[in-house]
């Protein structure tokens, strides 16, 4: 039933929600204009919205990795480049990792009946309450003195994996609940293994909640600070880490600080714009279901 | 093969967490009853028994550090819910340009806490800020956002509900549109007002999955840290020195990596009390639910 009254009075709402998104996207459209503005353009008292946009902040941060030399990079630090590949290869190796891992042991759970729901979801939630300043201490003297594996890449990859990995077997258990347990019984008696039933019955089939795992892992071992800053040296330092450490130097130079931020930026933005549904069924389920 | 096959897909996970996650935790319970720095292995470190503990009541860094977490805490989790959950009782309707609304507003929670804590301290910076600008613009004295305690105190809080605000606003939207429509409607044909229905109908109805965002978001507040390490790095003095801040800090800077130990278990002690109480919620609530089940089944 339509009601012309109704929808005049909604009409008074977009200005409202044309404010909030303007707050909500203002500081990150604000980051993106200055990491296209030159030095002497964000320091002049005088500065303004209209401007000539330049890739250079981009360049200078990224000079170790292009296969020419911009002109107005004096002496070039590898120091971002370098950072950002091992970002990616963090990230990407334990979200892979966390994944293939999680995702046996969820199906383990569901199918054989360890413990019940309750055990795994309050193990679930114990464990995403550590926070990472607690890891900090055990973890950098472990992985020092007993593993010999601080500073290393796999030394960060691992306990990210670890951080990461009661989500996603949480997660992934409430799709493969889901799951009619028939499917599965008729992949078996036409012969198929265990294992032969798992990659080709079961996975396919939790797709949206793998995409949903994933993304939630990727962002959070791509955006990690603490820990990465007690394993890392001075070759595995991760994006963040070197944000911070170019915080600390005299005379900031906002144009690089805000290209590199931007840098660190794109990829959750870009899960965010394809993916906004599933990022709000797993923050959601996160929230309601405990 | 098919008695161990469960055993075998679980491995690779339980291994993993035994060695990178639990026995870690383990070893910071006792690393707090040692007196240890970074260059020693922990085999050299003395036993200190409760040493660390008892040095903890009489720190007032540390005091302070709980204070300003718990402050902190309870003032962005109750701004945070009253401007969400508002936000969601007035735009729940059908209003175009939502699904727009609602993936903006994941943005914030979605990029590293690293860059939120640099745009941020951009924007209060005090001569490239927006704010100091506007200001100047305006013939106004610059604020001093960071370098004051009580503002930076101030400016720590705004950008944490910038950036949390929307997490409530999503979970009470998700409730409200879930809630039974016939219960509305029931009361909006008894000529109950708008008001009467937020206080009487909705709030109570949306109250279960309030009370769980309210402790998740708790949960999470008592461990922000990266945000405020880049905006104030804990100062101007201590007045934005986080309890979790204080941990890297003790560890990194101070090298009392027992005392650092012992903090992180009062605040793994504290965040453990909120999980239970909300895990122990939940279960009420499903008991509860069950059984007006239950009895209605028994009224037909």
């Amino acid at each position: 039933m339509p009601r012309p009254a109704s929808a005049r009075s909604n009409l008074a709402f977009y200005p409202l929600i044309v404010l909030l998104i303007f707050m909500s996207a203002g500081p990150i459209a604000l980051m993106l204009m200055t990491s296209l503005r030159l030095n002497v353009d964000i320091t002049s008292p005088t500065a303004s919205f209209l401007f000539t946009p330049t890739l250079r902040n981009y360049e200078t941060t990224l000079c170790g990795l292009l296969w020419y030399k911009p002109a107005h990079v004096d002496y070039c630090n590898p120091m971002f480049g370098r950072a950002l590949v091992n970002s990616l290869i963090v990230a990407i190796s334990s979200t892979a990792l966390t994944l293939v891992i999680g995702c046996m042991a969820a199906y383990s759970l569901v199918r054989f009946r360890f413990f019940g729901r309750d055990v795994v979801s309050l193990t679930t939630l114990m464990m995403r309450m550590v926070p990472p300043a607690v890891l900090l201490v055990p973890v950098f003297g472990i992985w020092t003195f007993q593993f010999g594996i601080s500073g290393t890449l796999g030394g960060i990859i691992l306990i990210y994996t670890a951080m990461n990995l009661p989500f996603v077997i949480w997660i992934l258990q409430s799709f493969i609940v889901q799951i009619p347990i028939q499917l599965e019984e008729a992949a078996r008696m036409d012969g198929a293994g265990p294992f032969r039933v798992f990659f080709l019955v079961v996975l396919p089939l939790i797709k949206p909640g793998l995409a949903a795992a994933a993304i939630f892992t990727f962002r959070i071992a791509w955006n990690e600070f603490l820990l990465a800053n007690a394993l890392s040296d001075r070759n595995t330092r991760t994006v963040p880490v070197t944000i911070v450490n170019s915080l600390s130097e005299l005379g900031i130079d906002w144009g690089v600080l805000m290209a590199t931020g931007m840098l660190l930026a794109i990829p959750p933005i870009l899960f965010t714009f394809f993916a906004a549904r599933q990022i709000i069924t797993g923050m959601t389920a996160g929230a309601v279901k405990g | 093969m098919n008695r161990l096959t469960p055993y075998f897909f679980l491995a690779p996970a339980a291994a993993i967490l035994g060695i990178a996650l639990l026995y870690p935790i383990g070893y910071m319970i006792y690393a707090s009853f040692l007196d240890w720095n970074p260059s020693q292995r922990i085999g050299e470190a003395d036993w200190v028994g409760l040493g660390n503990y008892l040095k903890l009541l009489h720190d007032d860094a540390f005091r302070e550090s709980v204070w300003v977490t718990i402050r902190f805490a309870s003032i962005v989790v109750t701004l945070e819910m009253i401007l969400g959950v508002g936000l969601a009782l007035l735009l729940d309707r059908n209003l175009r340009g939502m699904s727009v609304l609602r993936t903006i507003f994941i943005l914030p929670m979605m990029i590293a806490p690293i860059v939120v804590g640099l745009m941020w301290r951009y924007m209060y910076h005090p001569q490239v800020g927006i704010f100091n600008r506007i200001l100047k613009s305006l013939g106004f004295d610059p604020i001093p956002f960071l370098s004051e305690p009580h503002w930076a105190f101030a400016s720590v809080i705004i950008s944490d509900v910038w950036q949390w605000t929307p997490f409530i606003f999503i979970l009470s939207l998700a409730a409200l549109q879930s809630l039974p429509k016939s219960a509305i409607e029931a009361a909006r044909i008894d000529g109950a007002s708008a008001w009467q229905q937020i206080l009487y109908i909705k709030l109570p109805l949306m109250m279960p999955v309030l009370i769980v965002t309210v402790l998740l978001r708790l949960i999470d507040a008592f461990k922000v840290l990266e945000v405020i390490l880049v905006l104030t790095n804990g100062g101007p003095g201590l007045s934005t020195e986080v309890l979790a801040l204080h941990i890297s800090r003790t560890a990194s800077e101070f090298r009392e990596l027992g005392e650092a130990a012992a903090m992180s278990n009062v605040l793994l002690i504290l965040l453990m009390l909120l999980t239970a109480l909300m895990f122990a919620y939940t279960k009420w609530q499903e008991k509860r639910s069950l059984r007006l089940l239950e009895a209605r089944k028994e009224e037909l």
